[in-house]
Parts: structure tokens; C-alpha cells; sequence
């Protein structure tokens, strides 16, 4: 049976006849689930969430419902809730078809998440790339506030709430919550130091503040509609609900796509979903969840036992597309951003190009990622310009290693987990570079590398 | 201070340490007797945690997640949770059972990277350097770094003297964006003017469009950076730091009284920095009290001795004053720049010449709130103390021009006093008889009989009291000119000959005889004076109306502020 695409999220998205229009949306039922939370309880629509078991579609993969559990309630402080829509992680193109095809989808998932938690304002961070996006939420913003979608005394529910567009300058970091949240404060996105500053307690002006991603809040509407004893029966248990994949690299159909989590596997995604590899090319590497999760080696198993005790053994192919599984092939599902790299693929040149995105993004703030990243990128980027050394593979490491969990915000593996992956897989061509080098003609004199950015 | 009972234990490399709760580990490591490297950590500033070499294992006493209870091992103790990656220790506080390692594997390797990262971009130019000496990573690189680079790629290249105001340049190269400054400018100084601009390890640290970093506590941040990024520049390639000599004195600025260190190499002094005092001044001073040095090496410092303008013997300038001062009715202007010990001597002299009236002149400013307060004398208090007066000055010397246009007064001994400011006119000047003892040539010192050259607060020992009562003492940085006397010993050799007595002018000696006869000062010993100064009962005084408000670590009672 060939693979069947299941949207949720997407399901309008692309058909002919839908637009970003608010009369569209409506046609097609919108803002239903809005009106229909507004009857219920918040605690009770927070307990869906919880029951759902939605996990967080950004990268980390964390459970939606807990994150709003552990919102300070009791500081009598106002509840903010964010939107996530900073979407940079390289690879990773799925909230932007959401925010430009469906934006009243988000604008909907976002009340209905406000009204859940009892948010007093709500905010769409967006990157500074995006500006169709943002202007398209704003359009789409004053179409739900004439109706009153937004904004005060919502559908007479006595409940007020409104959505603020905010755009970004354009740095990887403002995606990292706390760095977005001292961003949107007007200043430099320095991630702050948890503890203390978890934004569940101490986040927007000091206040609780929820930051969910685009996808998670378009979900949530969707766990409402259907409640969430049924979402958790789509996908896998701890897996549960769609998952939107961005596909690139080498294959004959990249793009994004919809399935349940777990439904299928990378090999089906490839093969069948995706049209293949390009004629008479081989696998080679994968990444699967954005440029900062570690790469899969084709021809690598993967051996182990499953949650509920299932003994599997995988090769590359094999591996089903959902949280957990990536977890024990050893690298993680990140934020479904998967980038295909077949047999022409210098995974040299490959990281060069990684760390040079990770060295121009490190905001500098604290020392390891920010030394370390430029560090790297200078390394890999002489080792692709012909002058490797057979020691720069160790070195590399060495210095992922010497970030790694040292730093004050993710940002610290998502820079060292590529090049301590690429390296440890694919040492046998680290080291082929350096021996090409001392040949001859790469030794005549070259002016030293200079870094891309 | 806490009560022993608020006391939590922690465990720092399995020794156990009693801290209030809510510590800060490094402080509490540290009274434990463990160093924990750090660099964008400081006692008094925010905690922002950026260069990660405060790095330790982190543990909690396991609890269950469901009850409560303590989760105990098969020895019966309570099972330690360590934490899977190592934690910050500047942001961890205090919390009942806690554990830090400082000393397995883990940390080292933590701070050996953190370590090989700072020094990657840094220009490693400590032979010119400023910091070298007393630079944060040359000290923790040979603790803690590897010993040699691997490091073949060319480094950041940044500017090396940007200048932030007037008195701090800045070498960017040397910078570890540890943010001390600029933390210092926002959360101390109130004067929010330095930030980073550019990203990762292109930042740089700059003032924001349009400002300068020119406050009056500029220099605290010079002073915090770990490295030499910010300089001093007065004190720019001056001199090494480890040949300078540092001296415990106190800031005569004003009545605040900051603690201060001089450094002096051979004779002359190269800087002032402030000493930390944290019931004073904390760690900070103001740019303005660093460059009080300058007085020794004045142009205008008197050398020698002189008798109507021209230059005598030490000697007969001091016999020339006592046959002023047994022929005429003399008054006495005293100095609130003037020590405790020389206040106490010339209070004796006064007596011991009847003098008509005993003054002093009042400089007032403007308060900042921070450490210049409105008076700008260091220890008009201690002349309360001493008895030398009983209410406060005023800024002019309206009574006794008065009685000099009377001629009640013939003779005036001025200490460290320039008449002419505060009041007198040269007419009255040229009516009396003037006895200056002081340092620098002003218009006084022009008009005045007997001019005898004594010592600035650098080159004596003695102490003052301050705004709060607290007694703080200095000692000699550097000697003074050869032919100055100190101050002391000038008045108590007057004193003596006026008296044919043989009056004592030690510090230690003129403290029997205080300890003895000022009942606030019962039992005092001058050696005894703790570095940090000690606080005296000033309660006495509370009901005159002192023209300080609010200071860093003061605040002017509320009765006294209402009737000012």
C-alpha cells in the first residue's frame, strides 16, 4: 500500500480553492473550536492538552501540557503566552508554510491556547525573514479582530486577549526562548540563565509566559476540536498527533509533508514519499531534525530495545519518523527538518558549511559557543580549502567536546552535535582530506583560509 | 548578620561549611577554603553567568518525587541527585545538603576548555600589558590552563584603543565580553552607556551611539575588568603593577570616606584604587578621589620652610611662631582635612595659648548619592569628637573677621586653612599675623608671617571619622619633602615650646591620651583599629544638623534631615 500522507494541520493548505482569507477560513469551519473553548473550562482545555500527550514541535520535543503546568498561576502576575514563530533552524521550512497558507489557523490555536491558560497577551514572534508572513498574520489579525476572533470581550465570552505581530532582526538565537523573550524586551537575545529564569515563572517582563511553536499551537486547536483522548489515539503512544517534515537535500521531491508520527519510515519517506534519490546516486547521510541534530551514517545499525521492551535492529532506512525513535538511533527528531545527502557529498565541505551558520548565529554571550563555534568553522573551513591536517579530526572533537552541555543555552550542543557526529562517521574522509592535501599541488602556498562570514 | 540558627550546611569537596541560606556558592566555597575561578562573577554586581569557568558538580539529597521523603541508600544515608551536566556555581545558592565538586575530572576539564577558548582571540600581549600582574587569565591559565595552543587559525582582529570617555581607553582584543562594565555602569553608576555590538566572537564592547562612559565612577570598571581591556588612562604604561607598593589609606574627598589603596613605587605614587570595605564604599571610589596623588607632586607644594616670604630654617620658622603666638591674641583655624591625632594636638595648642576663638571652614558640594557626599572634608566629625569644636563650621569666617576689624585678634595659626577663601580680605590678612602650616602655596601662604610645610594624608599615619562615625585609619604610601614636617609633630612641637613641655605626636602616643579622656573613644588603641575601620557612638552629635543625606551606605536620620 503506498504511503498516505495524513494532514491535520496542512489539510486545507494547498488546496486550490483556499486562501488566507478570513471568509475562507470560515467556510471551511473556523474559529469553531475557538467558540467552543471559550464554553469550557480553562482547566479542563489544559487537561486535554495534557491528555493529548502533544509533545512540542520546535525541537526539544517537550510535552506541551506539562510546559503550561508549570506556569506560575499563584504570583497573581499576568500570564503571557508567545508564539514561536522564529523558524531558522536550517532545514526546517514547515511553520512557514502555516503562517503563509493558513494564518488563521495559528491565530485560532493561539486564542484557544490564550483562553487555556488564561494569557493576558499574546505575542507572534517572527523572524525578520519572514516579512509576507508577518504581514500576512497582520492582515489576517485585523480580519479576526473586526470579528472579534481577538481583541476585547471575545464572542462575549467576558474574555480579552490580543495578538501582537513582532518581527525579528534576523538571528538564529531568538528562536531560543529566553533569548526571544529578551528580545521582544527590546533588548540583546541573550538566553537567560535557567535557574533562575525559567519563562514558566520568571519569563516576559518577569512575568509567566508560555513560548510554544507555530506548529504545537496549531495542534492544540486541533486537540480541543477532537479532544484529547481521540488526538492521542493518531501517531504513537508518547508520539502522539502529526508531525510536518521538511525535506531537502537529495531527492527528486523535496518539500514538506504530514504524516502521523511513527506511520512511516525514513526509508518509505524517501523512497516513496519523496521520489528517490537522484538516478544512479546512493544514500549517504541524513540529518533528521534540523542542521543541529546528529547525522545518520547510511549502512549504520541501530540495535536496541524499545520503550515497552521490543528488540529491534534498524539500518537507516528503517528508522520510523517520531520522537522516540530518533532518540534511540541516537540522534533526536529536532524540529522535522530532515536534509538528504547522498553519495556526491563531501561531508567535509558539508560541516564547513554547517559551522559556518553556527559561527556567524552564536550570540557571544557566553564563552564555550562562542569561541568554540568560530573555532570549528575556521577549522573545517581550511580543512575544505585544502589545507587539512591529519590531527584536525581529533581537534575538531576535542573542541565539540569542550562546548557541549557547558553552555548557558542549547545553542552549545546544536553547534557541537554536528561536527562531533560528522566527525565520528565520517573520520575515514576527515582524514583523506588531510592526506590530499600534502600532495603536491595542494601544497603550493595558499593564503589561509578565510572564514565565510 | 545572620543568626547562627538561619545557618544551612553545604558540603564543598565533601568538607562541610555553615552559610546563610541563599548564599552564592562561590562564597561559600570560598569560606570553605576552595577557590572557584571565575570572571563575569562579582560579590556586588548581577549574576549573568557568561564564562562558564565557574563550572562544578552539582548535587541535591535525592527526595522522592510522590512523598517527600528522603530517598536513603543502603548505608542509611540520604541518596545525592548529581546533576547530569555541570552547573554554574555564581547561580547556585545555598540550599540545605547541597554538594559542589570542585576538584574531579569533570570541572577540570570544564575550566581547561573554558580556559583554551578565552585565550584563542586574545592578543596574549601581557609583555605590554597594563593587567599583567594581576590579570585574571594569566592567573587561571597557569592554574588551570593547558600550557601551549593548539590554535594555528588567525585570531579576531579588534581595536586596540577605543576611547570610552576621559579617563578609560579601550583595548577590544583583550576583552572576554564578560559584561562586568557594563553591568557596573547600569546597576551602580545608573549611567547605562556600554553595551556589546556585533555578534558571537566578533562582539565588541562600545558605548551606545551619541554617549561616553564619563561618570565619576568610570574607573570602577577598570578596576572589575578581569583582563586588561579597560585601562586606566592615567595609569597606561606607566608602570608594572608588581613593583607597586600598596598602601591602605582613606579617600579625603569627602566625609564618605572611601577605603583606599595607594600604589607607589620608589617614593611616588602611581595610582589609587578603591580598597573593598562593605560597610563603606563596597568595592568602588570615584574617578575624582584617584587623582588626589596629584597634590604631592604639586607645583604648588610648599618645600621649605619660610618667614615672611623668605626661606628659613624648619626650626627657626617654628621658634618664630611660638614668639607670635606668646605676643598676641591669637585665634586658630583648624582643618577638617586635618587627622583625629592632629585635630587632638591642636586643640592642646589652642588651650595652651588662651586662643580667642577655634575655627573651621565648612567645603560643601553637591551629594551624588553614591560615594561623594556634601561634605567634602573627610573628618569634620572627628573634630567633634576631639572636642577641637562643638557645632558645625560654617563655610566663611564672618566672626573672626569681625574680630580681627575689632582687634581682638592679632595672631591667626591657620592648619591646612586658605583664609583668603574662606573669607578674610587681604586687608584683614595684613592686620595680623598669619601662622599657615599646611601644604600648598595659596593666597594665604603669600600673605603670611610664618609658612611651615607639613605632609598630605600620603606620606602620615593617622585616621579619620566619617559620615557614619566609623573611625577608619591611613597609613604613610610615600616620605614627604625633606623639609616638611608632619603635621603632628609641628603642632606638638609648638605646643611644647609654648608650654616647655614635651608633648608626645605618635599616633599611638596621641591615642593613650584620647582613649583616656573621650569617653566615645574609651579604650581605644590606635594599633587596634581594625583595617575596615570601626564604627564609634555618634549619638552624641545627632542632634546637629549635618549636611549629608544619602550615601551609598548612609542615610541621614530622619529627625536630622527634617531640621537640616
Amino acid at each position: 500500500m503506498p504511503v498516505q500522507e495524513r494532514r491535520i494541520i496542512l489539510k486545507h493548505v494547498d488546496q486550490p480553492d483556499y486562501t488566507t482569507d478570513l471568509d475562507c477560513y470560515l467556510r471551511h469551519g473556523g474559529y469553531e473550536v475557538l467558540r467552543k473553548a471559550l464554553q469550557s473550562k480553562p482547566e479542563e482545555l489544559c487537561q486535554e492538552v495534557m491528555k493529548s500527550g502533544l509533545r512540542g514541535r520546535g525541537g526539544a520535543g517537550f510535552s506541551s501540557g506539562m510546559k503550561w503546568n508549570f506556569l506560575d498561576r499563584k504570583s497573581g502576575k499576568p500570564i503571557y503566552l508567545i508564539c514561536n514563530a522564529d523558524e531558522s533552524e536550517p532545514g526546517t521550512f514547515k511553520d512557514r508554510q502555516i503562517i503563509h497558507k493558513d494564518p488563521h489557523q495559528l491565530i485560532e490555536g493561539i486564542m484557544v491556547s490564550c483562553f487555556a491558560i488564561q494569557a493576558k497577551q499574546a505575542y507572534i514572534y517572527i523572524r525578520g525573514e519572514f516579512p509576507l508572513g508577518a504581514r500576512l498574520l497582520e492582515k489576517a489579525l485585523d480580519e479576526a479582530r473586526a470579528k472579534n476572533f481577538v481583541g476585547d470581550n471575545i464572542l462575549g465570552s467576558g474574555y480579552s486577549c490580543d495578538i501582537v505581530v513582532h518581527r525579528g532582526a534576523g538571528a538564529y538565537i531568538c528562536g531560543e526562548e529566553t533569548g526571544l523573550i529578551e528580545s521582544l524586551e527590546g533588548k540583546r537575545p541573550y538566553p537567560r540563565i535557567k535557574p533562575p529564569f525559567f519563562p514558566a515563572v520568571l519569563g516576559l517582563y518577569q512575568c509567566p509566559t508560555a513560548v510554544n511553536n507555530v506548529e504545537t499551537l496549531c495542534n492544540v486547536k486541533h486537540v480541543i476540536d477532537m479532544g484529547g483522548e481521540a488526538f492521542s489515539k493518531i501517531g504513537k503512544p508518547n508520539n502522539t498527533g502529526t508531525r510536518i517534515l521538511s525535506v531537502s537535500g537529495h531527492v527528486m521531491k523535496p518539500g514538506y509533508y504530514e504524516f502521523e508520527c511513527g506511520a512511516i519510515t525514513m526509508g518509505q519517506l524517501i523512497d516513496e514519499v519523496c521520489g528517490g534519490l537522484r538516478p544512479g546516486r546512493e544514500l549517504k547521510a541524513i540529518i533528521p531534525g534540523g542542521s543541529s541534530m546528529k547525522v545518520l551514517k547510511a549502512g549504520e545499525r541501530y540495535k536496541g530495545k524499545t520503550k515497552d521492551g521490543k528488540e529491534f535492529e534498524w539500518g537507516i532506512r528503517d528508522i520510523p519518523l517520531d520522537f522516540d525513535s530518533m532518540l534511540t538511533a541516537g540522534s533526536m527528531a529536532g524540529s522535522g527538518g530532515i536534509i538528504v545527502m547522498d553519495d556526491s557529498t563531501d561531508m567535509v565541505e558539508a560541516l564547513a558549511n554547517v559551522n559556518a551558520f553556527y559561527a556567524h548565529e552564536s550570540c557571544g554571550q557566553c564563552t564555550p559557543c562562542r569561541e568554540g563555534s568560530l573555532w570549528m568553522n575556521k577549522i573545517s573551513s581550511r580543512m575544505s580549502h585544502g589545507q587539512a591536517r591529519r590531527e584536525d579530526a581529533d581537534l575538531l572533537e576535542s573542541v565539540a567536546g569542550q562546548i557541549a552541555g557547558r553552555t548557558i543555552c542549547a545553542f552549545g550542543e546544536a553547534c557541537a552535535w554536528p561536527t562531533q557526529s560528522f566527525v565520528d562517521k565520517f573520520r575515514d574522509e576527515f582524514l583523506a582530506k588531510a592526506d590530499k592535501s600534502a600532495t603536491p599541488e595542494a601544497t603550493e602556498p595558499k593564503r589561509a583560509a578565510v572564514p565565510l562570514i | 548578620m545572620a543568626d547562627q540558627n538561619d545557618l544551612i550546611t553545604v558540603f564543598v569537596d565533601d568538607k562541610e561549611v555553615a552559610v546563610p541560606k541563599g548564599t552564592n556558592m562561590i562564597e561559600a566555597a570560598f569560606q570553605a577554603g576552595v577557590e572557584i575561578p571565575h570572571y563575569c562573577y562579582h560579590p556586588k554586581l548581577s549574576v549573568v553567568g557568561n564564562c562558564r569557568m565557574c563550572l562544578v558538580e552539582l548535587g541535591m539529597p535525592m527526595r522522592d518525587r510522590a512523598t517527600g521523603e528522603p530517598v536513603l541508600d543502603e548505608g542509611g544515608q540520604q541518596k545525592i541527585g548529581w546533576m547530569p551536566r555541570p552547573a554554574i556555581a555564581c547561580a547556585t545558592n545555598a540550599a540545605p545538603g547541597l554538594r559542589i565538586r570542585t576538584n574531579t575530572q569533570v570541572v577540570k576539564d570544564c575550566r581547561n576548555g573554558v580556559m583554551e577558548f578565552l585565550l584563542i582571540n586574545h592578543p596574549l600581549d601581557c609583555p605590554i600589558c597594563d593587567q599583567a600582574g594581576e590579570c585574571g587569565l594569566q592567573e587561571f591559565a597557569i592554574d588551570h590552563g593547558r600550557g601551549y595552543s593548539r590554535f594555528v587559525e588567525n585570531k579576531v582582529v579588534k581595536p586596540k584603543r577605543t576611547v570610552l570617555g576621559p579617563r578609560v581607553t579601550l583595548d577590544d582584543e583583550r576583552c572576554i565580553l564578560c559584561s562586568r562594565c557594563i553591568r557596573f555602569s547600569k546597576e551602580i553608576a545608573n549611567d547605562d552607556v556600554l553595551g556589546f555590538v556585533d555578534r558571537g566572537s566578533y562582539s565588541t564592547l562600545t558605548c551606545h551611539p551619541g554617549k561616553k562612559l564619563e561618570n565619576n565612577y568610570s574607573l570602577n570598571t577598570v578596576d572589575i575588568c578581569p583582563v586588561g581591556a579597560l585601562t586606566s588612562t592615567d595609569f597606561r604604561f606607566k608602570m608594572r603593577v608588581w613593583f607597586l607598593k600598596e598602601t591602605r589609606s582613606v579617600c579625603t574627598e569627602s566625609s564618605v570616606g572611601a577605603n583606599t589603596l595607594v600604589g607607589s613605587r620608589e617614593g611616588k605614587i602611581y595610582r589609587i584604587t578603591p580598597r573593598r570595605n562593605d560597610a563603606v564604599n563596597d568595592t568602588w571610589m570615584t574617578d575624582s578621589g584617584r587623582v588626589l596623588y596629584k597634590q604631592v607632586d604639586s607645583d604648588d607644594r610648599l618645600h621649605g620652610a619660610s618667614i615672611k616670604g623668605e626661606p628659613v630654617e624648619t626650626e627657626t620658622a617654628l621658634n618664630r611662631a611660638v614668639e607670635i603666638l606668646r605676643g598676641g591674641q591669637a585665634a586658630i583655624v583648624g582643618s577638617g582635612q586635618a587627622s583625629v591625632e592632629e585635630q587632638a594636638l591642636l586643640k592642646k595648642l589652642a588651650e595652651a595659648v588662651k586662643a580667642v576663638s577655634v575655627n573651621l571652614v565648612a567645603h560643601l558640594g553637591e551629594e551624588d548619592g553614591l560615594l561623594l557626599s556634601a561634605d567634602r572634608t573627610p573628618n569634620i566629625r572627628g573634630a567633634l569628637v576631639t572636642g577641637l569644636i562643638e557645632s558645625l563650621p560654617a563655610e566663611k569666617l564672618d566672626g573672626l573677621a569681625e574680630a580681627i576689624d575689632a582687634g581682638k585678634v592679632t595672631t591667626v595659626l591657620t592648619h591646612r586653612e586658605d583664609l583668603r577663601a574662606a573669607g578674610l580680605t587681604d586687608a584683614q590678612l595684613g592686620k595680623i599675623s598669619v601662622i599657615y602650616l599646611g601644604t600648598l602655596a595659596n593666597d594665604t601662604t603669600r600673605k603670611a608671617t610664618v609658612v611651615i610645610p607639613t605632609l598630605t594624608v600620603f606620606e602620615k599615619a593617622g585616621s579619620f571619622v566619617n559620615q557614619q562615625f566609623r573611625l577608619q585609619t591611613f597609613e604613610p604610601a610615600v616620605p614627604g619633602p625633606s623639609a616638611a614636617l608632619n603635621d603632628a609633630a609641628a603642632l606638638a612641637k609648638i605646643t611644647s615650646l609654648l608650654t616647655d613641655g614635651d608633648i608626645p605626636s605618635q599616633p599611638t602616643a596621641v591615642w593613650k591620651e584620647l582613649a583616656g579622656t573621650v569617653p566615645v573613644l574609651e579604650g581605644i588603641a590606635f594599633n587596634k583599629i581594625p583595617a575596615d575601620g570601626l564604627a564609634l557612638d555618634g549619638s552624641a552629635w545627632a542632634g546637629l544638623s549635618f549636611p549629608e543625606k544619602k550615601s551609598l551606605h548612609f542615610e541621614a536620620a530622619q529627625e536630622a534631615a527634617t531640621t537640616a
